[in-house]
């Protein structure tokens, strides 16, 4: 889909009937994306983030193509894994959220109780992942269930892994969502390694899409760092999914450029292989494609680079001196009656 | 004499007894070519090569069946969890298959799950978990869980001998802050159901294990030095099979007793061990069984949470000032 001729006076329409306007945001989100978390490692390094950071460097574009594919104007939903910070931010996630995430802050989403990019919004319509890989897979087949069993043109979006595929939840989901016929699309980015472990250790098949076949559903496969090139797989699939054609395997072929969390030095990873996947870089890859075809020019991606630099700058601004949450908080919304848990005896002022 | 950290006398005692035993091997996610994900079997892969020391996919289920079926064939097979919050994948496993493996099918299944457990290390609610209550409910398994350098290494070795499936519990906030000298060339074999008294008082006991064994020798130290009181620690290490008799004597010593365990209080451990003075020593108590244990709530990630939803030093002086004056 990358026009190689060089730019004409009148330059081509963009590709999958995006405007011009959507190419420039998925350009934003990208960017946005990729120097979000560049704040992040350098609060990572002053000892802010409490746990652990991790990196999408490299995978910006598989997660921004395909979540830009949802409708978010019919309700569509949408599950991320660790790397898919860029299909939160699509589905309006806000980086201030997200620091005060990484950061234990009071304010943050899940008021300090969970870590990182896990949390969620049923208004603006992703769930938050636990820990566990696959485990998303049957929530989202149940709730890609409600909009079938509602009548309603939705589509639920979930992310994997190519580690994520190997678990017991990830088959019973695919394969539930397969005979129900769900409103679904199942989003597989492989990066190459789950951990350390490399995909030849995951998995048997020479490509993840393969395992489409065995649940009986349709799979696509595309180049991951193509952002383009991803969201013209996502979504037909997505559509075919709203109309009631069913669910999709779509595998996203990318790359881990940085270790799994921000202590693993990657000793693992080929340096060469690292080098050829910067060659790959989707950003990069994308200022390219747009500026050669005609569908930007080097000052408006440069003026929405220094949108995102301003707005990151007011969100590090905004919450870095936030307090973390009262210690008593903690005890509130196990269940929603009785509100609040126990305090313990031995915390008692009254003995 | 060498001095050595909890994870390096984990990593000696696997080593000894894969040397020792050609049947001992070990499978797991990322164990292999990167050691662990906190380095624990550094160095396996060139020592005892990619037969047994096997990289998996993420399949917690597949990994422990797969531990059972080996086992049931006269391999020795140590399973890791990467974290022990996994073990719940691998749940229908141990307790449907494993646990009832010998009861139902005569079937020999010594294998050992081990993993890191425990809070206290800004984990969040899915690295920080202590899942030994799910466990110590199913009959059939046996549940070490090692406070002490000598302990973890002295468990794991007797783990892995022993003839029933063992889960083994090991806390990473241990792993690289306790050190211990251990005699090098010494076998060491520690006894799986017998506790271990980490301090000897006559005014009330604390039971314990894990890494709740140093809060309680500090809390012990300040009841001392600022109460006058002498505080035993009992150290459980293993928690299946329980030492009655171990806890017992301690009771008919002290008559008081504070039980302390990092994971939530309701359905836990603590409930266990009190039933079990009540039916066995209760004319022996001066006072009612207390527990110091985690808020019943899922483990936070912030800091100011974290600490105020697990059991702290300070907890453990006052709950004990308040029995010891009952």
């Amino acid at each position: 889909m990358t026009p190689t001729a060089a730019p004409s006076t009148t330059p081509a329409a963009p590709p999958h009937g995006l405007s011009r306007a959507q190419l420039h945001e998925m350009y934003y989100y990208m960017r946005l994306t990729r120097a979000l978390e560049e704040r992040l490692v350098n609060l990572y390094r002053q000892t802010k983030v409490i746990g652990g950071l991790f990196r999408s460097l490299g995978q910006e574009a598989d997660s921004v193509g395909s979540a830009y594919a949802l409708d978010r104007t019919k309700g569509d939903f949408l599950s991320p894994l660790i790397r898919n910070l860029g299909s939160m931010l699509v589905q309006g996630a806000r980086p201030l959220e997200i620091l005060r995430q990484y950061m234990a802050k009071a304010e943050s989403p899940t008021r300090g109780r969970e870590l990182n990019i896990h949390y969620g919004d049923l208004e603006r319509g992703f769930i938050g992942q636990i820990s566990h890989l696959g485990d998303m897979v049957p929530v989202m087949a149940g709730v890609a269930l409600s909009f079938k069993m509602r009548k309603q043109p939705r589509v639920g979006l979930v992310y994997v892994g190519d580690g994520a595929m190997s678990t017991g939840a990830f088959h019973e989901g695919i394969n539930f969502a397969a005979v129900q016929r769900l409103p679904m699309v199942i989003v597989c980015e492989n990066n190459g390694y789950s951990f350390s472990t490399p995909m030849r250790k995951q998995t048997a098949v020479r490509q993840l899409v393969d395992k489409a076949a065995a649940y009986g559903i349709p799979g696509e496969r595309a180049d991951g760092n193509n952002v383009l090139d991803v969201y013209g797989v996502t979504k037909p699939a997505v559509e075919r999914a709203r109309q009631g054609g069913g669910c999709t395997l779509i595998e996203l072929v990318t790359y881990r450029r940085k270790g799994h969390a921000e202590h693993d030095n990657q000793s693992y990873q080929p340096k060469a292989e690292i080098a050829e996947w910067e060659a790959k870089d989707p950003i990069d890859r994308c200022i390219r494609d747009y500026t050669e075809a005609g569908w930007a020019t080097a000052a408006e991606l440069a003026e929405i680079d220094a949108r995102v630099e301003a707005l990151l700058d007011e969100a590090v601004a905004a919450c870095e001196d936030e307090p973390m949450p009262e210690a008593m908080t903690a005890l509130d919304g196990v269940l929603a009656d009785p509100a609040r848990a126990e305090l313990e005896w031995y915390r008692r002022t009254d003995g | 004499m060498a001095e050595v950290t909890y994870l390096e006398a984990i990593r000696q005692g696997l080593q000894e007894e894969m040397r020792r035993d050609e049947n001992v091997f070990i499978l797991g996610e990322d164990v292999g070519a990167y050691g662990g994900a906190f380095k624990v079997t550094d160095g396996f892969l060139a020592e005892f090569g990619e037969q047994r020391v096997i990289d998996t996919p993420i399949a917690e289920a597949a990994i422990v069946g797969a531990a059972a079926g080996a086992a049931h064939m006269g391999l020795r097979p140590v399973a890791e969890m990467q974290f022990i919050d996994f073990i719940s994948c691998a749940y229908d496993m141990l307790t449907n298959y494993v646990a009832t493996a010998r009861y139902r099918a005569g079937l020999p299944t010594p294998m050992v799950v081990r993993g890191p457990s425990g809070g206290y290390v800004r984990g969040g609610p899915f690295h920080s978990q202590n899942p030994e209550a799910a466990f110590l409910h199913t009959p059939g398994l046996k549940i070490v869980c090692p406070a002490t350098a000598r302990d973890a290494k002295g468990l794991i070795k007797s783990a892995i001998r022993d003839d029933d499936p063992v889960l083994y519990f090991e806390h990473k906030f241990l792993y690289r802050r306790i050190k211990e000298q251990l005699p090098e060339g010494e076998e060491i074999l520690t006894p799986i159901g017998k506790a271990r008294l980490a301090r000897e008082g006559r005014d009330l006991t604390i039971i314990t294990w894990s890494a709740m064994v140093y809060k309680a020798l500090e809390a012990a130290e300040r009841l001392e030095q600022e109460d006058g009181l002498q505080v035993e620690v009992l150290d459980l290490r293993t928690l299946m099979p329980m030492d009655d008799e171990a806890i017992m004597a301690s009771v008919r010593k002290t008559n008081r007793v504070l039980i302390a365990h990092e994971d939530t209080r309701t359905g836990g451990v603590a409930g266990e061990i009190t039933a079990r003075i009540n039916d066995q020593a209760f004319e022996w108590l001066d006072a009612p069984v207390k527990r110091v244990t985690a808020h019943d709530v899922p483990l936070p990630y912030a800091p100011t949470l974290e600490d105020f939803v697990l059991p702290q030093t300070d907890d453990l002086v006052r709950a004990a000032r308040w029995l010891a004056a009952y």
